[in-house]
Formats: structure tokens, C-alpha cells, sequence
């Protein structure tokens, strides 16, 4: 039975036709999965090319009201370099609270529009939430304009670029996190080289009434299927990228997440963004417990929420996210553990269901990531 | 004579032993199979408790004990090849065999007919 409360994407009808099973996410009624099952579409995405309806992630435009460069002023929430993002350029951020601590993960991408526009994509379970502390925060000085009007597809794997430039073959030009506007079936659509899933790949911002069909058409070539939320979960969780509110949430900063990477060099230098002075003294003495990767012994997947203790049986920290690594071949994880712990190669234990299994602290991405970056 | 269980188990009883699996409509709602704990052999379990587990990609899943009995077999293909589970869930793919405490307990269990009667309800 449908549930009438859950809102829809503008592929919905599609996803049903596909034999999605739909399941609430966010909010929304997504697919689960397809009639392939989430480890061959997993596989497939590795292999050739997935399509992913994204759609309901927060996709939004912010401007300032006085003409200044919106950037500017959002750095005071997001620690990364944004001011010198050039058009066409994106970049990883996160929104800080006032204690550093990390409310959700983001994207965003200065656009062509004189103004320096910016176009973000945020997390579904987290778009009301970012859009009231940016306009708390800022909004005396910025506009936020939530896109609702657009769906957000992603094409990613190897094929990707063959299949999207057999639309519009300037997509080939660009680089991971470089986007730009592009005509797919005689649509103008925001297309970005980026995604979730450690491949190489696109993500199509297109007007809602135009999505179907040109999934529809993307469809259509031999080498894309529809992959679902369960492969999109275990592709990001091998490429060893963070799931907002579980890898990290409000109390938890940029270095205990381990993803100090989307601190810009000059930024940490200057402390010009809220919860600087926590992130600065983190940087200096790691903070007690950090996000590690961990490959359990075994078959067995630690999920999220799984214990984790040290060799000698002492609970010490707790699995964020968890699974089967259907391309690593075995059970891989995230989770927390203190400081003295968080060294590659360090033996420790999952509690799977009451017994230990031992565990090593490894590197991650588990699989190599295979983005198309610039040559330089 | 096969019997099925509520939670989508199958029952093959041969003398007082029976060979629990799960049913094909339970693999399918699990999706693909990474992992299965079995219990130990010669441990006891009383019906409903919780004997193995089964790990698809998407969510791990108890397999409970249909009736009184001590395990005397586990399936160690099973450790090997979990995806034996999805490929021959009525066959190779068996979990356990129970030695039953009273082998007139299969009698409570459901047999095809209401079996099938049962998942048609939940579709």
C-alpha cells in the first residue's frame, strides 16, 4: 500500500514501471532496489554505468542581497576555499555549527551568473534543517532559492562519459568537480562530473517535467541500468565516503570525521569560520576519538551501531556504517575509535551479535576511487 | 513430507531428524546472501528461539527454531558459499538438522497448501 504521506520524486511512475520497490527515505518514497538486486547493481555500476534518482537531495541557488560574492559569506559556515571558486568549479564542504561540530555534508559550485551565484546540493534528511541555519545565520545577507522544480540525476561508472557525451559530447571536457551548462535532448541541464560512488561519473540537475524522459533515454543505452538506495549505500560505503548523521553528526568536527581534506590551507591559517577555534586545537592534538576504516576477519558485516572493542575486550568505540563490499569482496566498515587505536594496521575487535570478531584498521577508499581529475 | 513455518522456513522430516532451510519467497525478500551463522552442532533450542542468522547485502535476518530439538548437522557449504541460499534455497541451501524432542510437533506446522495461502496474504 502506498503510503500517501511520503512525497515523490518527478521519476516515481518511472521507478514503479522499472519494479523499484519503494521504501521512505527522507520523506520520500525511493527505490530500495530494482529487479537486478542490489549486489549486481552494485557490480554493474563498477563495471559500466548506474543511474541514480537523486532528486530528492536539496538542491538550492544562494546569492547575496547586496551584490558581494555570496562565497565570501557562507565561509563563515563552511570551512573549505570557497571564495576562489572559479565558474564552473565545485567543491566538498561541510555546515558547521557553532561548536565545529558538522550538521551535514555538501556541495557547492560557483555557477556562470555574474553575480557569482551559487548552486548547492545538500542531503535529503537534512535540506529544511541547512536551509534554517543558513537562514539564521546569514540570512540578513544571503538569498536562498530552493530548486524544487528540478530533479537531480547521477550517471556514474566507466561508461558514463561514453554515455553521456553520446548526448553532448562536451561533457568529455570536463573534470571531476567541474560542471557546466549543457543542452541533453534539447534541455538545458547543470551538469556536473562528481557523485557518491568512488567512480567516474555526472550528476544532470534537469526541470522536473523533463526527467523522465531523458532517463528514459539514458535508459535506453546498453551499458545503464537503474541502481537503487541499497547499492548507492554500499558503492559510497567502499569508496569510503561519509553518510551524513552517521559517519559524523552535530558533535563531531571535520578532524574526529577524518575528512580534513574540506579545510582550505588559508582558512585553518585564518580561523575565519564559526567553530574555528575547536577545529584548530583538534588539528594540533588529534581529537580522542577519530573516524577509521575497518575490514572485519571473515564474512560476517559489521553494521552500524556494531561494537567495537580493543584486543584486550574493552568496549572502546562503535561501527557508523557497515556492510558487505560487494566489489572488496568481504564485510567492510567505518566507526569510531580513540586516538591510540586509530593507526592503519591496528588490530581490534567488531562485537557481531554478542561474539568478537577480530578486525584490522585500514586505509580507505576500500576500492580505489576512479575519478577523471584534471592533468596537471 | 515438507512443513513450512509463519517466518518462511521449510521442514523436511526424515525419521525423527528434520532439515530446516528457508523458502524461496523468504530469499527473494532478503536479496543477495554474504553471510550465514549457524548454530553450534548439539546445541539445544526450543521453538521460536533464534538458531542462525542470515546476512544479505541489505540487512541481517534471524532463522529461529521451528520446533523443540538439538542440532546434530549444519550445512558448512554454507560458510563457503552463501549464495547457495538464493541459488538452491530448497535444496543445497539447507541451514541445520534438528533432532525433534517429539516429532508430533510437525503436525502444528503448516503444510504447502496453507503455506502458499499464507505468502499470497502478504502480497
Amino acid at each position: 500500500m502506498p503510503d500517501e504521506s511520503l512525497m515523490k520524486t518527478p521519476l516515481y511512475d518511472l521507478h514503479v514501471e522499472s519494479g523499484g520497490k519503494m521504501v521512505p527515505f527522507a520523506g520520500y518514497s525511493m527505490p530500495v532496489q530494482y529487479p537486478l538486486g542490489i549486489m549486481k547493481e552494485h557490480l554493474h555500476t563498477r563495471e559500466k554505468a548506474g543511474l541514480f534518482d537523486v532528486s530528492h537531495m536539496g538542491q538550492a541557488y544562494i546569492r547575496s542581497k547586496d551584490g558581494s560574492d555570496p562565497a565570501k559569506i557562507i565561509e563563515y559556515l563552511m570551512p573549505s576555499a570557497l571564495a576562489v571558486l572559479k565558474p564552473g568549479k565545485m567543491r566538498y564542504t561541510v555546515l558547521l555549527n557553532d561548536d565545529g561540530g558538522i550538521e551535514d555534508d555538501l556541495m557547492v559550485t560557483r555557477t556562470f551568473e555574474p553575480e557569482g551565484t551559487l548552486y548547492v546540493v545538500v542531503n535529503a534528511a537534512c535540506k529544511d534543517k541547512d536551509y534554517d541555519i543558513l537562514e539564521d545565520k546569514l540570512g540578513d545577507r544571503i538569498t536562498l532559492e530552493p530548486l524544487e522544480e528540478r530533479a537531480l540525476l547521477a550517471l556514474q561508472g566507466p561508461s558514463a562519459e561514453a554515455v553521456l557525451s553520446s548526448l553532448a559530447p562536451e561533457v568529455a571536457e570536463l573534470s571531476f568537480m567541474e560542471a557546466t551548462m549543457v543542452t541533453l535532448e534539447g534541455v538545458v541541464c547543470w551538469v556536473s562530473r562528481s557523485g557518491y560512488t568512488g567512480e567516474d561519473g555526472y550528476e544532470i540537475s534537469v526541470p522536473s517535467d523533463e526527467a523522465a524522459a531523458l532517463a528514459t533515454r539514458l535508459l535506453a543505452h546498453e551499458d545503464v541500468e537503474w541502481i537503487g538506495l541499497g547499492a548507492r549505500d554500499s558503492l559510497r560505503l567502499e569508496a569510503g565516503l561519509c553518510l551524513s548523521g552517521h559517519d559524523f553528526d552535530a558533535g563531531v568536527s571535520p578532524v574526529g570525521a577524518n575528512i580534513t581534506f574540506a579545510l582550505g590551507k588559508k582558512r585553518r591559517e585564518n580561523k575565519d569560520f564559526i567553530g574555528a577555534d575547536r577545529i584548530a586545537s583538534e588539528l594540533d592534538h588529534s581529537p580522542d576519538m577519530v573516524r577509521v576504516g575497518l575490514v572485519p576477519a571473515g564474512r560476517a558485516p559489521a553494521r552500524e551501531g556494531t561494537e567495537i572493542a580493543d584486543a584486550d575486550g574493552k568496549i572502546v568505540g562503535k561501527v557508523t556504517s557497515g556492510g558487505f563490499g560487494p566489489t572488496f569482496g568481504g564485510p567492510v566498515a567505518m566507526g569510531f575509535v580513540p586516538k591510540e587505536l586509530a593507526a592503519e594496521g591496528t588490530k581490534i575487535q567488531v562485537m557481531i551479535r554478542g561474539k568478537a570478531h577480530e578486525a584490522t584498521v585500514a586505509a580507505t577508499p576500500f576500492v580505489p576511487q576512479r575519478y577523471k581529475r584534471k592533468q596537471s | 513430507m515438507t512443513k513450512y513455518t509463519e517466518d518462511h522456513e521449510w521442514i523436511e522430516l526424515d525419521g525423527d531428524t528434520v532439515t530446516v532451510g528457508i523458502t524461496d519467497y523468504a530469499q527473494k525478500a532478503l536479496g543477495d546472501v554474504v553471510f550465514v551463522e549457524l548454530p553450534e552442532v548439539s546445541a539445544s533450542y526450543s521453538a521460536g528461539d533464534e538458531v542462525a542468522v542470515v546476512e544479505s547485502v541489505k540487512a541481517a535476518s534471524e532463522v529461529y527454531a521451528p520446533l523443540d530439538g538439538e542440532i546434530v548437522e549444519i550445512n558448512d557449504a554454507l560458510e563457503g558459499d552463501p549464495s547457495l541460499v538464493n541459488s538452491a534455497p530448497s535444496s543445497d541451501g539447507w541451514f541445520f538438522k534438528m533432532k525433534l524432542a517429539n516429532a508430533d510437533d510437525m503436525a502444528g506446522l503448516m503444510d504447502e497448501e496453507a503455506y502458499n495461502a499464507h505468502v499470497a496474504g502478504l502480497e
